[in-house]
């Protein structure tokens, strides 16, 4: 009996569909964020996370609606967010159908927030979403979708918002994010075995083989992508099937 | 007669209202405590803090309700909180008793593994179980919790292993409780709750 590791496809949203984005070309759209996480839910997904990515107040004011939609194919659980600043928007982010709200540049901002969710809705419903890239020999998180450095190290932030009441760790390598170059593993490692909550390891992930890393070597309980499902690159199934081979404790589902 | 839903005010109601009525299963949220006398069947779902549940419980006058209907034979299944809060305590909230229904009380996930138990994990059977009818040995279901009810617990049927065991599926009576969530478990929960359905039928 082993806690199995998670495979988690993730929707970057903008306005209401699923994107991608391409460096110097602006977003590609992948579809519509319904149907895809009924495809998820079908081919065994462990979880699903969705991102509001839109830079435009229009864009934003769908989310919810768009959290409410998700959430009615699905039954496996939901991770929301992207910008979430405050207890009364974490609140609806919930309401609309997610299991857990992501934080990342208000909780940066004021860490409270952090605390304040946890003590309403349950460390098991707070992610912190953690954007993280190298500087010399150690890690620097960085807010407002990977723009801003915060000049505080990774792996301490971590530990206090862990501290604070986050039952969890989006953990998501910039340097890695859209490069097809594999997980960051020596990052997820540090962070994992700092932090005595689950980890979720992102960006980066190209291969079966990037997967069978940040499991084994990167130590990460979760392991998340989005545009090699999107593009049906890979299929979950066939995902797991390899994992599985391998030793790595994988829900199939029938 | 309808399921009552039990609605104290924060939680994931809405998936496991969905969940049931995918199963063919009329609900309705109770927040009154009519709506619990009444119903043919109650599940109680929670997340959270054990002291919010509670107190949500009390605040609606909702605890009394719930006791007479586990006295008059009523099936209730607990989810996740819902579960612990059948129990007389937890070290959660050591000042706000529970239902009582189990005396056990509840107990913090020990430091030496990740708390929260996040994600999807598997149960061993120690006696015959009507919620887990059909239901494959290694089947997995989704767990959230950072505490749990001993395995030892008297009305345990199956525990789960997370640097303790604690009890991952509890039946006794009228009463059955599982501290993973159905409602996020994929098909396999969706069994879990049709066999529930089949006992308040």
């Amino acid at each position: 009996m082993t806690l199995a590791r998670r495979i988690i496809p993730c929707l970057d949203v903008d306005s209401g569909r699923v994107v991608k984005g391409v460096e110097f070309e602006g977003l590609r759209d992948m579809g519509d964020p319904a149907e895809l996480a009924a495809r998820y839910n079908r081919e065994g997904a462990d979880e699903l996370v969705v991102l509001d990515i839109s830079a435009s107040f229009e864009g934003r004011s769908t989310f919810l609606g768009t959290i409410q939609s998700v959430a009615e194919q699905l039954n496996i659980p939901l991770t929301a967010g992207g910008g979430i600043r405050t207890m009364n928007e974490g609140r609806a982010v919930l309401r609309a159908g997610a299991d857990k709200v992501t934080v990342n540049t208000a909780a940066v901002d004021r860490p409270e927030l952090i605390s304040e969710l946890s003590q309403q809705f349950g460390a098991q419903a707070v992610v912190l979403s953690l954007d993280v890239k190298r500087k010399g020999d150690s890690w620097e998180a960085y807010t407002r979708g990977g723009r801003t450095a915060t000049g505080r190290d990774a792996v301490e932030w971590a530990a206090e918002a862990v501290s604070r009441g986050a039952g969890e760790i989006l953990l998501t390598s910039i340097d890695r994010d859209g490069t097809c170059s594999g997980f960051d593993c020596e990052l997820t490692a540090k962070i994992a075995s700092t932090v005595p909550v689950p980890v979720i390891a992102s960006g980066g992930a190209n291969t079966f083989e990037d997967f069978l890393a940040v499991f084994t070597k990167g130590q990460a309980d979760a392991g998340l992508a989005a545009s090699i499902f999107h593009s049906e690159t890979h299929s979950i199934r066939a995902l797991k099937k390899f994992l599985v081979e391998r030793g790595v404790p994988i829900r199939l589902s029938r | 007669m309808k399921i009552a839903i039990v609605d104290y005010g924060a939680g994931n109601l809405p998936s496991v209202e969905r969940a049931l009525w995918k199963l063919g299963a009329e609900t309705e949220r109770a927040t009154e405590p009519a709506q619990v006398t009444g119903a043919k069947a109650v599940v109680l779902p929670g997340v959270g803090h054990f002291a919010a549940f509670v107190a949500g419980l009390r605040e609606r006058k909702l605890t009394s309700p719930l006791r007479s209907a586990f006295e008059a034979g009523v099936p209730i299944l607990g989810i996740c909180l819902g579960l612990q809060a059948m129990f007389a305590s937890s070290e959660e909230a050591p000042g706000d008793p529970g239902l009582g229904f189990f005396p056990e009380e509840v107990r913090a996930l020990p430091t030496n593994v990740k708390s929260p138990h996040i994600g999807w994990n598997q149960v061993r059977r120690m006696r015959e179980s009507k919620l887990l009818r059909g239901i494959p040995d290694d089947a997995y279901f989704y767990f959230a919790h950072s505490f749990a009810a001993p395995a030892s617990a008297k009305a345990t049927v199956a525990a789960c292993d997370h640097g303790v065991s604690f009890a991952a599926v509890i039946e006794q009576g009228n009463l059955a409780a599982v501290q993973f969530h159905p409602e996020k478990s994929g098909e396999t929960g969706a069994l879990v709750l049709r066999n529930f359905l089949e006992l308040a039928a």
